[in-house]
């Protein structure tokens, strides 16, 4: 194991996918969790309010993961290699639930046997969210690597923690998404919405008291650097005072507030993961240092897409969602 | 043939890459024949242009979703089967496709939406514009993704350290001899591939005497653009073929049938190469014109596969197909397009309807073209991944088990079967709508939004 210090270069790319990373978690996570409580909504104009509610942005927060993906690959190959090698079943999985809320979207309304398009984007939503999940869970107790590729099994995904964790962000998201549609609708389909959040919040919160055990028995077994990190125990407890704002703001019907905490759970529930596993990018095989590119590569790409597409497409995000600020009114189609 | 890990990710990647190179090779085309269609109405303010711009971007809108989600299942493809060749090209491939997502996808993102839902909001200049950012755009994804494939098919300015592939001349790798002329070769096979189906469908407007100004739109443009079109994709595809002379000599013997080194070669018209005996059965061939075909000159020495090791020859029977294949596809398109020239500038073109047939009947021509092409550059380049440096063998992932493959290619077969058909069902029934078909289609495409 190398004790090299990541070059400049490497940590610019390592900010770049963690914020990206992040951004996506947070813009996804709530059209994630508006497809998967589209599958519990029987009526139709419900439904379609709710897709109302996404339609502008979906396409453009699943950009995030792109970015996420294509930055890996270029400043990180390794772990591109190892990760999408360890994870082969639940990638195919993702990309499955992709496909189908991608032509969803384009294939809504063109006919077909009744709400098929509903329900593939639906369960699409809940097999990528759930897949996310537990791939995060499943490498804190560390990943199986030599010479920088996987060496384990095809099922390690599978274990108890894995699982928690992908249940734990279905919910997850799915009071994201409540939240959203609270922030963004009025009418039944607020009240729909509000109806739900305590139910959520608090399915959210006993999820993340289980992974939370089964991540300090995993990380104590792998003799993990974050074991140690008693520091980072505050980003669970700004995660349950989140969820209990979210009730909060659910009892006193403020529309903006439950979403605002709900951004604020999702956030510190995604700085445990760096605070943890910090240096390593695999727990516990490859550091920052050990997975970069050559400066050669990690410049390249600085130069056009670190320093001149990236803040465009930052800029891009933000006028999207201050053109569609405010409540959603149907009429914006038109 | 061994069904191992290696040749089952080798089906599952040639099956992904050729239902997704179908999307591509139509969008680029499509882009580019909107943008040009609403120039020409900017321009002259002809209300038809409008109308058969409006038919086309229903279409675009559903080959554009479909397309861009197989396009990242390719992406994903790379490091799921294939870690080993992304841990060690990783710091070439990774900033290559990097690029294409950081600049193609933030062009048409940002456009497409325009293009959708934005014709009464911006102006007509700005709309245009948008037009053709979103053309722009699909040229530069193009552009990236060739420039990655041909630094594969013919690898220079990087060295190798400890196994990977570190990059010294970024401006010889995107600029290389080999791009240049397999960029333009892919663009032009989507601006024809675009140009038969436009022409094929103003035919079948014609055949069934519905929306004859349109059609006669789609007919006269469509195969005005084959006409110029087709020949220049001749001339590019000869300069593709030097590049394969020069680069990777054991493809074009295996393109061009040629077991044994010969001076001067003679030309396999027409054949089937059987490995085991290495000859040409029912070969009709030609003395001679091997060697100016390929080299300029009628006795030219020109190498045959005899001369590589055998573990380092690509098979033979189907770069051998396909390319013939292509290049009849090729000549069909410069038939139909000169033909129709002819019988347009003779003013019979809407009475021929033998003509309207065959136009009609040759719509698929462009995408065989496109996926014969893909077929020959890619199976003519084996055993190599990157040509002369790392076998496809040693590519793969090694966790990698026989039973996962053969579960996600089935998995594919079964999920691209019911999206696909489907999409292609939804296409054909806005193609049968016609012109006048359900315009709120397209909006309710962005969500339930207009309910």
């Amino acid at each position: 194991m190398t004790a090299a210090e990541p070059s400049a270069l490497a940590l610019f790319w390592v900010g770049v996918i963690f914020l990206s990373l992040l951004v996506y978690v947070v813009l996804d996570g709530f059209d994630l969790g508006v497809g998967i409580l589209s599958t519990t909504v029987r009526d139709p104009e419900l439904r379609d309010e709710m897709m109302g509610a996404i339609a502008p942005f979906w396409d453009g927060n699943e950009t995030w993961l792109v970015v996420v993906g294509a930055s890996l690959f270029a400043a990180f190959p390794a772990v591109y290699a190892v990760f999408l090698g360890a994870f082969y079943l639940p990638v195919l999985l993702l990309l499955f639930g992709l496909i189908f809320r991608g032509v969803a979207f384009a294939f809504r309304g063109h006919g077909g046997p009744e709400r098929l398009w509903d329900w593939g984007f639906g369960i699409g939503s809940i097999v990528v969210a759930f897949v996310q999940g537990a791939a995060v869970g499943a490498i804190i107790g560390g990943v199986h690597v030599e010479n920088h590729q996987y060496v384990g099994g095809a099922f390690e995904w599978l274990r108890p923690l894995p699982v928690t964790c992908g249940l734990g962000l279905v919910v997850g998201d799915a009071l994201l998404g409540a939240c959203w549609l609270v922030l963004k609708s009025d009418g039944s389909l607020r009240d729909w919405a509000y109806r739900r959040l305590n139910l959520l919040a608090g399915v959210t919160a006993a999820l993340l008291a289980v992974a939370g055990v089964g991540a300090l028995i995993e990380l104590t077994a792998a003799g993990a650097p974050g074991a140690g990190r008693q520091w980072a125990i505050v980003f669970p407890i700004i995660c349950w005072l989140a969820l209990l704002g979210v009730m909060r703001g659910a009892r006193i019907r403020n529309d903006a507030t439950p979403f605002k905490m709900a951004v604020l759970f999702m956030i510190s529930a995604f700085l445990t993961l760096p605070a943890i596993m910090w240096p390593y990018l695999i727990p516990y095989r490859l550091t920052v240092a050990d997975a970069a590119s050559p400066d050669a590569s990690l410049s390249f790409l600085f130069w056009g897409a670190g320093l001149v597409a990236l803040p465009i497409v930052g800029v891009y995000t933000g006028l999207v969602y201050w053109t569609f600020r405010g409540k959603l009114k149907r009429a914006y189609a038109h | 043939m061994h069904f191992d890990v290696v040749m089952l990710s080798r089906i599952q990647f040639a099956f992904v890459v050729s239902f997704h190179i179908i999307f591509p090779s139509f969008t680029i085309g499509l882009a580019a024949w909107l943008a040009t269609i609403e120039g020409m109405r900017f321009i002259t303010g002809n209300p038809i242009y409008r109308r058969v711009f409006d038919f086309w971007l229903r279409v675009f809108a559903l080959c554009f979703g479909m397309g861009v989600v197989t396009g990242i299942v390719m992406a994903f493809q790379f490091g799921t089967n294939w870690s080993v060749l992304s841990e060690r090209t990783g710091p070439i491939q990774g900033p290559l496709l990097g690029y294409e997502a950081f600049t193609a996808f933030l062009l048409e993102a940002t456009f497409f939406g325009v293009m959708l839902v934005g014709r009464n909001r911006v102006s007509p200049g700005f709309y245009l514009f948008a037009c053709c950012m979103v053309s722009l755009g699909t040229m530069f994804s193009s552009f990236w993704i060739l420039c990655n494939n041909s630094w594969m098919q013919a690898p220079l300015g990087h060295s190798v350290v400890d196994g990977r592939f570190i990059p010294d001349n970024w401006w010889a790798i995107v600029t290389g001899p080999v791009v240049r002329v397999r960029w333009p070769h892919m663009l032009f096979a989507a601006f024809c591939t675009t140009a038969m189906c436009v022409a094929a469908t103003g035919a079948w407007y014609r055949l069934k005497d519905q929306w004859a100004a349109e059609a006669d739109v789609m007919l006269h443009w469509g195969l005005g653009l084959l006409a110029v079109l087709v020949p220049m994709q001749l001339a590019i595809g000869h300069l593709t073929g030097d590049y394969v002379h020069r680069y990777q000599p054991a493809k074009f013997a295996a393109i061009e049938a040629r077991w044994e080194t010969q001076k001067p070669a003679s030309e396999v018209l027409i054949g089937w190469p059987d490995e085991k005996t290495q000859t040409n059965l029912y070969a009709l061939s030609i003395p001679k014109l091997g060697s100016y075909i390929a080299s300029g000159n009628w006795d030219a020495r020109e190498t045959g596969l005899d001369a590589f090791p055998p573990a380092d020859r690509p098979p033979v029977l189907l770069p051998f197909l396909t390319f013939r294949v292509m290049v009849g596809a090729g000549l069909l398109m410069l038939a139909v397009g000169w033909l129709g020239v002819l019988l347009a500038l003779l003013g019979r073109l809407a009475k021929s309807r033998w003509f309207l047939w065959t136009t009609f009947l040759s719509f698929p021509t462009g995408f065989v073209a496109v996926i014969c092409g893909w077929v020959t550059a890619e199976v003519g380049r084996q055993p190599w991944v990157v040509y002369g440096l790392l076998r496809t063998s040693e590519a793969v992932t090694p966790s990698l088990t026989g039973s996962e493959v053969v579960f996600s290619l089935l998995a594919y077969i079964v999920v691209y079967a019911v999206v696909y058909s489907f999409g292609a069902l939804y296409i054909l029934k806005l193609l049968r709508g016609g012109i006048e078909g359900p315009g709120e289609v397209l909006l309710s495409s962005m969500g339930g939004l207009t309910r």
